[in-house]
């Protein structure tokens, strides 16, 4: 897309790229610092919130790319209905709230990107990441982070050197944005039937609001 | 209801190797021959799976409001994984049936509201045939409050004189006549 910082794309698992064809992981990292959010980003929210109503939530589920997630978690294992894909959860929570309330950076940079693109973002401290984000099958005993140990088997998101996350679930320990953190790596899971524009788009937006604050 | 759908999706009776190879490795199945690959039976089962989640969503959209209908499908694991076949089929299968119900669900709501629209027609027919029955705008689909109330006129008089008439309700409370309840 000719922004910068360009977004790097991570690596799948052979095995699990041959089983998920489509599964990708893209990631974005952005000197941001969290905190609470300006006042731009929480009129952006309010502007979210005004044209986010209830049919729309009913219909969410027949659009391509909510769509897609939802047919993913199916394929994985999980329920949709109680492990709510990203961009479902935050329109329950719209409704529930009566608008997107605002969380503070890097939350309210992810929810627009996630709201405007359907697309699934996750955060993690930047300066703990090892080396390149992969998605990748959890080895015999292995253990995430401040949550013990894994079933074998178990996708979860990695840097080179441990497991940073569950795919779709928890963030390990130390991996999560803290106040304290000064770079954050805004990461995009891409599956099959989302496109690549709607990856690079909810990037480049949740990396330029984080940026522009 | 192993084997029971094709590619596409729909019932056939033709036997399909590929998507059933628990039944190939029973004994008796050795002289087939049939090659089992599951790799390609396992994403010919997601397929299946993402098309079958289409529909299921399109009917929760259509059913979403009038009736109830059935869409959850309890999570076979409790971390994401990569599903094995007889998991992956078990998901197909239990989608199929909820889609089977939510089409039942929907057909079956459809023929309720069909009724009371040819009832309410009946009613401004002959009123004094439908007496006190009361159809609400949502027994036929309808979104708002209101109602067709077969009713006399003049009260008791009109009960004796048998003039019955079908009245309309004036639709939903109006805001300031709610605050004044809540008041």
């Amino acid at each position: 897309m000719g922004w910068v910082p360009a977004p790097q794309q991570g690596w799948v698992a052979p095995h699990i790229v041959s089983e998920l064809p489509g599964l990708g992981i893209a990631w974005v990292e952005v000197d941001a610092k969290p905190g609470r959010s300006p006042d731009p980003v929480r009129r952006r929210l309010r502007d979210l919130s005004d044209r986010t109503y209830g049919s729309q939530a009913i219909r969410l589920r027949e659009r391509p790319i909510p769509w897609a997630y939802r047919v993913f978690y199916r394929q994985i294992g999980l329920d949709p209905d109680r492990t709510r894909t990203p961009v479902e959860q935050l329109t329950l929570d719209r409704l529930h709230d009566g608008g997107f309330r605002s969380h503070g950076l890097p939350a309210d940079g992810l929810n627009i990107a996630i709201v405007e693109t359907g697309v699934a973002l996750r955060a993690f401290d930047a300066d703990n990441v090892e080396g390149r984000l992969c998605i990748r099958d959890s080895a015999p005993g292995e253990s995430l982070s401040g949550h013990g140990e894994m079933a074998r088997g178990t996708l979860v998101i990695a840097d080179e050197a441990r497991p940073v996350g569950l795919l779709f679930g928890s963030t390990a320990e130390g991996l999560a944005v803290e106040r304290s953190s000064r770079r954050i790596a805004v990461a995009a899971v891409q599956v099959k039937g989302v496109p690549q524009i709607a990856v690079e788009e909810a990037l480049w937006m949740a990396a330029s609001t984080l940026e522009a604050t | 209801m192993d084997g029971r759908l094709d590619a596409g999706g729909h019932l056939t009776p033709r036997l399909h190797f590929l998507k059933m190879p628990a039944l190939l490795r029973k004994p008796g199945f050795d002289g087939l021959d049939a090659g089992v690959d599951e790799r390609g039976a396992r994403l010919e089962l997601r397929r299946q799976i993402a098309r079958l989640e289409a529909e299921l969503g399109a009917r929760f959209g259509d059913g979403f409001g009038h009736t109830e209908i059935p869409h959850r499908i309890d999570a076979l694991a409790a971390a994401p994984r990569v599903l094995d076949l007889g998991e992956l089929e078990t998901v197909r299968d239990r989608l199929a049936d909820r889609v089977a119900e939510a089409e039942r669900a929907l057909v079956e709501r459809q023929r309720f509201e069909d009724e009371n629209r040819n009832l309410v027609e009946k009613m401004f027919a002959a009123p004094q045939d439908f007496k006190w029955v009361r159809v609400s705008r949502q027994d036929l689909g309808l979104h708002g409050c209101g109602h067709w109330h077969s009713k006399p006129r003049l009260g008791p008089i009109g009960m004796l004189m048998g003039w019955w008439r079908v009245k309309v309700s004036s639709g939903c409370p109006l805001a300031g006549r709610l605050a004044a309840v809540e008041r």
